[in-house]
């Protein structure tokens, strides 16, 4: 009996904490490889349709985003309520498609320039007009690989 | 004395219970600023830039499946107002033609999609059209890859990457994917 509770008095109840620190990282990690950070702030509101037909998008690197939509509220007294095309960060006109296309381009390695695809973000609601102007000039600029963005939607809707 | 220095030389290690902290700030930081993108969609190659429209009374009418829809987004499928859930189900008819009908397509091969939309047209609608045509093909497609030896249930779409790169172009040369897309016309902007 004696044994037992001298065992007792020595061990200290502590658990260890020095592992924490390697979860929380190693938690870390993954959280940083699989999520990329935004570059552009939207300034079109955004909402696309749903679709069954999906195709993933591979390398990010070689993707460029165009959005189109109705500015934001914020936006609203300065740029109208009229759907609007976004590149990068800031509202633009179709004129500017081809420098937006040819800045990102030259980012991407020579090899995989023919893969660089185009992905059209449009909002639902907006008309085929402007996005039929937006196409128009991608086929000018010679950029003809274009992913409409969409949701996955059920089959049996 | 002698007690007292046993019990400092216990103290000097570097207390690491604030890395947790540190890492846990970092791992909200990267939680906050971060969304994992949803890069899915249709995936479509534009035809390159000519100036010479495409003249369409070339084709003869029964290889020619027109698709129209207007600013009220309602749909005209060969000159009869269709719904469209129809869509997808008379597009296959059409490209396959397994009852030979006169006003059908000849052959998979020579079936041509022709999409005309007007500038008013929804984004939404044009998408879903184009949704249900897409999909009427990766069904044939489904169906065809069915005959090849890759596995009883292989579906084209979903697993494309186990069918090797010459079934898949066989596949495609037999049922090709023609979709010509016309200039809208500016109704309803």
């Amino acid at each position: 009996m004696s044994k037992f509770q001298k065992k007792r008095g020595k061990a200290s109840p502590e658990v260890s904490t020095a592992s924490l620190p390697d979860i929380i990282f190693m938690l870390l990690f993954f959280f940083m490889v699989v999520t990329v950070m935004r570059n552009s702030e939207l300034k079109v509101k955004v909402v696309t349709p749903g679709a069954t037909e999906l195709s993933k998008l591979e390398e990010k690197s070689l993707v460029n985003y165009l959005y189109i939509g109705k500015p934001m509220e914020k936006y609203h007294e300065t740029y109208g309520t009229t759907p609007r095309l976004q590149l990068g960060d800031k509202f633009a006109t179709v004129a500017d498609i081809p420098i937006f296309l040819e800045k990102h381009k030259v980012k991407v390695p020579e090899n995989k320039r023919t893969r660089i695809t185009s992905s059209l973000r449009v909002d639902g609601e907006v008309t085929m007009g402007i996005v039929q102007d937006v196409k128009t000039q991608l086929r000018k600029s010679g950029q003809l690989r274009v992913n409409y963005s969409s949701k996955k939607e059920r089959e049996d809707k | 004395m002698g007690k007292k220095s046993a019990k400092d030389r216990l103290k000097n290690e570097v207390n690491a219970g604030s890395m947790a902290d540190i890492a846990f700030l970092l791992l909200i930081f990267f939680l906050v600023t971060t969304t994992i993108a949803e890069d899915k969609g249709i995936l479509v190659k534009l035809p390159p830039w000519s100036e010479e429209e495409v003249d369409p009374t070339k084709l003869k009418t029964r290889n020619v499946f027109s698709v129209l829809v207007n600013a009220d987004n309602q749909l005209l499928v060969r000159d009869e107002l269709t719904s469209i859930n129809d869509l997808r189900e008379r597009a296959k008819e059409f490209i396959l033609n397994p009852e030979k009908r006169e006003d059908l397509s000849e052959k998979p091969t020579k079936a041509i999609i022709s999409l005309k939309n007007d500038r008013g047209t929804e984004y939404k609608t044009y998408l879903k059209v184009y949704n249900e045509l897409l999909g009427a093909y990766n069904e044939l497609w489904d169906a065809e890859a069915r005959r090849y030896p890759v596995g009883g249930d292989t579906k084209y779409t979903e697993y494309s990457d186990e069918i090797p790169l010459a079934t898949r172009k066989e596949i495609k040369g037999k049922i090709p994917m023609v979709l010509s897309e016309a200039e809208p016309t500016s109704y309803g902007e």
